[in-house]
This record gives C-alpha cells, sequence and structure tokens, in this order.
C-alpha cells in the first residue's frame, strides 16, 4: 500500500515551499469547486498568520475568502453548518493550541454529526491549523496535539510533511467528504521540496511512504518527526552500520498499518518518533498497534521517542531539550539493539 | 401585546392539532420512559407546544430548522413522521437517526429539520453555517435556530450573534426563554433578564412574543423571518413560555413551587387556543375531543410501530462513521480487522505453529531526551 518515496516524475516536478504548495492546493480547488470557501482569523486582508493563504482574497474575493473575528469555536461550528448544507469549507486555526476552543464543534459535531444522525448528512469540511516548537513561543503556541484528534472516531488526521504531501493531501482532503484535521507545521512552511506539476496531484488518506529503504530497524516518524527520522537514519548509517527504514505514515486516521507492519516483519525492530506528549501518544498508539500484531517479529520492544512531559518552555535551551532531535531517535535505535 | 388577526380555519384547527400532537407524544413518551422502554435522558416540551408550533409554521418548507436536546416537538412539527420519532426513543432501527442519536439528536434531512443537539449552545454557530451556506449560494432560505435562556450565556451566543450581523446572515435566533436553565432560574444564571436584549450589542435587535400563545408567537416569527429573509440580517426573538414537566424526566423540580407551575398552566396554550377557536366557531366542542382522541391514536400507532421496530443489528455499529469514497483509498478504523482478529488470536495461533516466545519484556519508553534526562533524574540533578 506504501507509496514510492520520490514524487511521480512523469508529469515534471516544480520546487515550492510547504507554504506554497498549500497555497496551490488551496488555489487549485477553489478554481475546480465554487463552493469551497476559506475562513479564518487573519487570513485575508493579512495574508495569513503564516502566509499560507496569500494572494487569495485578491484573487477570489471576500465571499470566498473570509476574515473572521477572534471565535475559533464558532467559526468552526459555522463550518459545520455550512458543510451540511452545500459548501465544501476550509477553516483555517492560527495554531493549534486555539484548536482547543473549537474542540466542542470539532468532536461533538463535526466529528460526530454523520454517526449520530443516521448518515442521512455529511460533514465536507477541513479545518487547519499548525502545530510545532522551535520559535519560542511557549506553552500555548507550540504544542503537537495530533494525539488528541486521532482519538476521535469520525476525524480524518493528516500530518503532511513534505510540499508534495502538503499539496496532495490538502486537495484530497477539501475533495473528501468527511471531516478532516488537516495539521501543518510551523518549522516546515519554510522547506522547500518537488512537487509534481498536475492539477491533480493528490494524495490518498491511508496511504504511507517509505522515506528511506533498509532492513535493520523501522523509524516511524510523524509531522516534522519524519524528516528528523530520515536524517537520524543517515547517522546511523554512517556511525554504527544501520540500515534504517524511514515510514511516514501521512495519514494517522487512516493509518497504513499495513505498511508498518510489513516493514517490522523485514526489520524486527520499531522505533516511533514524534513531537507530542509521550502519554497517550501517537507512538503508544502505534506501538500498542505493531506489539498486538507483530508480536513474534519483534526482537525488541517497540522504542518511543516523544517531546518532553511538560508544556512547552520559553526559554530556548529548555525549548531545544523539550522536543525530539536526531540524537534522541539514534540512542533510542540503539536501545533496541542492546541485551539481546 | 397586538391584536392579531385569526388565521384561515384550516390553519387555524391545524395548529391545534398539531399542538396536542406533541403534548400527547410528550405524555406518552414520558410513560414509556418510565417503562424503561426509553433509555438516557427525556426532554419533554409540555407547556412549551405553542413556542413550537406557532413559530415553526412561521417558516417556509425549505427553511433550516435548528433545535437543541428538547426536539421531539421540532421534529413532529415539521412533518417527520411520529413513528420515526418515537422509535428513536425505543432505539430502533427505524428511527429518524437509526438508534444513533436517541432523545437529544433527531434528525430529519428531508424536511430540513436539521437536528437536535445535545450541547448547550452548540447549535448556533452551525445555525449561523446554514444561514452562510443559504447566503453564499444565494438562496432564499432563512434558518431559525431554537435554544434555551441557559444557552444565551454561553461564549458561542456572543460569538455567533456577533458573526451573524457581521456577516448579515438570514437567520432567526429564538430563546426560548421557559424559566428556567436545568434547575437554575432565571435572574439567579442571567444578569440581563429581558433575554431579547442580550443580542443589541452585537448588532442583533431583538424581539419578543408570548410563547403561550401561539398566535402571537406565528407572527412575531414571521416578522423576524421576512426580515431576516428580505432585509438580510439576524433577529432575536425571545419567546416567554414554561415547561410544565422537569427538566428531564430525573428532576424532583426542588427549584419550584407548586404554585408557580400551576400559576402557568391556567396558561396552557393548547387550552388557550382551543378554546378561542370554539369561541370563534372554529371548532366545536366534540371536535376538540376528536382532535385529541386522534392525537392519542397516532401516538398510540407510533408506539406500536416502536415497538415492533428491530433493534440496530450489532454489524452496522461501524457504519456512517466516515465516508468511504473513491477518493480515499484504505480503512477507516485503527484496525478494520478489529471484530474478528483484533486481540491477534489468528496470529497467535500461526505463531504457536512456527517459533517460541519472546520473554524479554523490559520497558522501551524513551523520551525526547531519554538517556541524559532519566540520569539527571535519578541523580536528583535540577533540570
Amino acid at each position: 500500500m506504501a507509496a514510492t518515496a520520490q514524487p511521480q516524475q512523469s508529469t515534471g516536478t516544480r520546487v515550492l515551499r510547504y507554504r506554497e504548495a498549500l497555497n496551490e492546493a488551496l488555489r487549485e480547488e477553489m478554481l475546480r469547486d465554487e463552493n469551497v470557501m476559506l475562513m479564518g482569523e487573519d487570513i485575508g486582508v493579512f495574508n495569513g498568520a503564516f502566509k499560507v493563504t496569500a494572494g487569495l482574497l485578491e484573487e477570489f474575493g471576500e465571499k470566498r475568502v473570509r476574515d473572521t473575528p477572534i471565535s475559533e469555536n464558532t467559526i468552526v461550528g459555522m463550518g459545520v453548518g455550512a458543510a451540511m448544507t452545500g459548501l465544501r469549507p476550509v477553516v483555517e486555526l492560527m495554531t493549534i493550541n486555539f484548536s482547543l476552543l473549537a474542540f466542542d464543534q470539532i468532536v461533538n459535531h463535526a466529528a460526530h454529526i454523520r454517526y449520530m444522525f443516521g448518515g442521512q448528512v455529511s460533514v465536507p469540511l477541513v479545518v487547519r491549523m499548525p502545530q510545532g516548537a522551535g520559535h519560542q513561543l511557549g506553552p500555548t503556541h507550540s504544542h503537537c496535539f495530533e494525539a488528541l484528534f486521532l482519538h476521535v472516531p469520525g476525524l480524518l488526521v493528516a500530518v503532511p510533511s513534505t510540499p508534495a504531501d502538503a499539496k496532495g493531501l490538502l486537495k484530497a482532503a477539501i475533495r473528501d467528504d468527511n471531516p478532516v484535521i488537516f495539521i501543518e507545521h510551523e518549522y516546515l512552511y519554510g522547506q522547500r521540496g518537488e512537487v509534481p506539476e498536475d492539477d491533480d496531484h493528490l494524495v490518498n488518506f491511508g496511504e504511507a511512504v517509505i522515506r528511506r529503504e533498509g532492513s535493520d530497524v523501522t523509524i516511524v516518524g510523524i509531522s516534522r518527526m519524519a524528516s528528523t527520522a530520515q536524517k537520524a537514519a543517515n547517522i546511523l548509517s554512517e556511525e554504527h552500520g544501520i540500515e534504517a527504514e524511514v515510514i511516514d505514515p501521512r495519514t494517522l486516521r487512516p493509518l497504513d498499518l499495513d505498511t508498518i507492519l510489513a516493514s517490522v516483519r523485514k526489520t524486527n525492530r520499531c522505533v516511533i518518533v514524534e513531537e507530542g506528549w509521550p502519554h497517550g501518544g501517537v507512538g503508544a498508539n502505534i506501538a500498542a498497534l505493531v506489539q498486538e500484531q507483530a508480536f513474534d517479529d519483534l526482537d525488541a520492544p517497540v522504542g518511543r521517542v516523544t517531546g518532553a512531559d511538560v508544556p512547552m518552555p520559553y526559554a530556548k535551551n529548555l525549548e531545544q531539550i523539550a522536543f525530539p532531535h536526531e540524537p534522541q531517535v539514534v540512542d533510542a535505535v540503539l536501545a533496541t539493539f542492546r541485551d539481546l | 401585546m397586538a391584536e392579531h388577526p385569526l388565521p384561515e380555519r384550516n390553519v387555524a384547527r391545524e395548529w391545534l392539532q398539531t399542538m396536542m400532537l406533541i403534548r400527547r407524544f410528550e405524555e406518552r413518551a414520558g410513560e414509556m420512559y418510565a417503562k424503561a422502554k426509553v433509555g438516557g435522558f427525556l426532554h419533554l416540551a409540555i407547556g412549551e407546544e405553542a413556542t413550537i408550533v406557532g413559530s415553526a409554521r412561521a417558516m417556509r418548507d425549505d427553511d433550516y430548522l435548528i433545535s437543541t436536546y428538547r426536539s421531539h416537538g421540532h421534529a413532529l412539527v415539521r412533518g417527520t413522521d411520529p413513528n420515526g420519532v418515537m422509535a428513536e426513543l425505543f432505539g430502533r432501527v427505524d428511527g429518524v437517526s437509526k438508534g444513533r442519536g436517541g432523545s437529544m439528536h433527531m434528525f430529519d434531512l428531508e424536511k430540513r429539520f436539521m437536528g437536535g443537539y445535545g450541547i448547550v449552545g452548540g447549535n448556533l454557530p452551525i445555525a449561523a453555517g446554514f444561514g452562510l451556506a443559504s447566503d453564499y449560494l444565494g438562496t432564499e432560505d432563512a434558518t431559525l435556530c431554537t435554544f434555551g435562556d441557559g444557552a444565551s450565556n454561553q461564549g458561542t451566543f456572543g460569538e455567533t450573534m456577533n458573526l451573524a450581523a457581521l456577516w448579515k446572515l438570514p437567520v432567526v435566533f429564538m430563546v426560548t426563554n421557559n424559566q428556567f436553565g436545568m434547575g437554575t432560574a432565571l435572574e439567579r444564571h442571567s444578569a440581563v433578564t429581558d433575554l431579547q436584549v442580550k443580542g443589541e450589542g452585537f448588532g442583533v435587535p431583538g424581539m419578543e412574543c408570548d410563547g403561550m400563545d401561539v398566535l402571537d408567537t406565528f407572527h412575531v416569527t414571521q416578522e423576524a423571518l421576512r426580515i431576516a429573509r428580505e432585509e438580510r440580517r439576524p433577529v432575536l426573538v425571545e419567546a416567554i413560555t414554561y415547561r410544565f414537566r422537569g427538566h428531564s424526566m430525573a428532576d424532583p423540580e426542588e427549584y419550584r413551587t407548586k404554585e408557580q407551575v400551576e400559576e402557568w398552566r391556567k396558561r396552557d396554550p393548547i387550552l388557550q387556543w382551543g378554546e378561542r377557536l370554539e369561541a370563534e366557531g372554529i371548532v366545536s366542542a366534540d371536535e376538540r375531543e376528536q382532535f385529541d382522541q386522534d392525537a392519542v391514536a397516532q401516538v398510540d400507532d407510533a408506539v406500536a410501530f416502536a415497538d415492533e421496530s428491530e433493534m440496530p443489528a450489532p454489524e452496522s455499529l461501524y457504519d456512517d462513521v466516515y465516508v468511504l469514497g473513491g477518493q480515499v483509498h484504505g480503512w477507516y478504523s485503527v484496525d478494520e480487522r478489529s471484530a474478528g482478529v483484533h486481540k491477534g488470536e489468528d496470529e497467535r495461533e500461526l505463531a504457536e505453529q512456527h517459533s517460541g516466545s519472546n520473554s524479554d519484556g523490559k520497558s522501551s519508553e524513551t523520551g525526547a531526551v531519554p538517556q541524559q534526562m532519566t540520569a539527571a533524574v535519578e541523580a536528583g540533578e535540577d533540570t
């Protein structure tokens, strides 16, 4: 089920920043479907807090690109209502911490409406938001909450880590009839990568990608940690002769567990790397699934590398040790080779 | 209160019949709850029938109605089959929400009854979303959003009033002031008790109607919907009413006196409207009796229907959580094989055939800076 590591070359590619790829996805889907519209705080005149929506107000006008008041729960709730009655709204929340203000509408309504009303109506809503530490924004602007949304049946959860995936997944999310929590990463916005030149470049939900092939250990990296895992894999190869296979699940709901399991059955070791908190985290979930489904293929307990179990501190030195970097991933992988 | 002209004879009679249907339906729902045919919470609208019928009858068929967890009457007034509403209360497959929602989550898309919602104030943003879609798509549809006096204290109330006014959305917000937010009296939960003014600071003008008078409720809501539809702006209507029963079935009603309830019962909306129509020669005493018997018969049928309806099939548990479509590849649950092999039985069997067991059980949780930090903590250092 896993996709190949490189984007398809057949239609050609261009190098774009992650934020530019997202912008293209929004623009193309707005051109394709006139019922796609955007709502969010400062997405229009201000061009977006992270400039993802730059230029879209000018191109599409105030009807389709709407600056909202600072009312997260109500913006998302309006998106739910509009999605139930014919629109395909894309709501931007300025950071994932602010999504907590909208948790009622996301969980009680966006996720549940289709089920609790017996399938009579669906909610084709996308809620976009960035997460992640590294900019010294302290405890209310820096967290990674994919685990909170992963917990909720009824939602799809995307965590793209490259410009190509950001574009392809956002386009797929907008076309999907389910509510999608689309989690971007502040660090990744400025990162460059090749993006297919194809208006219909879609990345399917539930399809992991193998970023690096290897036979000794499987490293699953979530969101930005997919790239951290790749850098760690290079260190492991150069300094320890360990060839790691790096998997980026790209979506957590649905989760392409088959690709992870196939890799673990080959490597017999697994380490999951995420930026969020350890307890009840994405890694805890995947570790549980891996040991349930591939217990006898494991030569070592599943390892996890997570953010520190603290609110995100402001001080630069503290912030930097509160989320994973390559050395911690290397250590965790080496730990799976000990005492055997 | 302004004197309103009576509606046409058939219309006036239908209002009476629908109020009677809601009353009898709610009474029987309460009985079925006592018999444990209905589970969960059950919030009855007995006493609020004029508010429900008067406001909903001011709507067009294509208008959207969105309600709260006290929503059986709203489904019935929109024309949803009482059988489906009762079957939903019974948790049966023929319920309007296929037994997934229960009392608090009725829904009928075909009738544009856009749902009962269990979160106080949670339906207001969604109503504004309907208004946004109507506006965006250029339709004439308006939305009527009902909620209780308690909901007027939620953050969503202020946020939604502001957005609806700012974006000029065709939504009528109706605060059904039944005097209590659950067991807390209006003057104990809201600093401003004249609820119709609570939207003014956000740019939403207020109106008031006598929620015990179906005719007054109709005319005020009709005007409010006209403003929303034609002038493209929201209105807040306060309907002053009273619920004769407790907040839910599990309510000993220690927060109010029997005398107060009796005072309000004298203004029973069905009694008032029936007497008025009889005095005007629009119905006879016999017809009032007949209407009531018809309502009872309809509710009897609904109970029989619900009783005979099947429980939802266990294999339907995972239905309608996601929309499965061509755009989305892959599977949707954490493990779609969960029903069969979630516990790994098959794999265990296979493993037993092939190899021995792994007895190494050491923990491998690794924090961000595992070795260093653990060492520091163990050494008692201040990190």
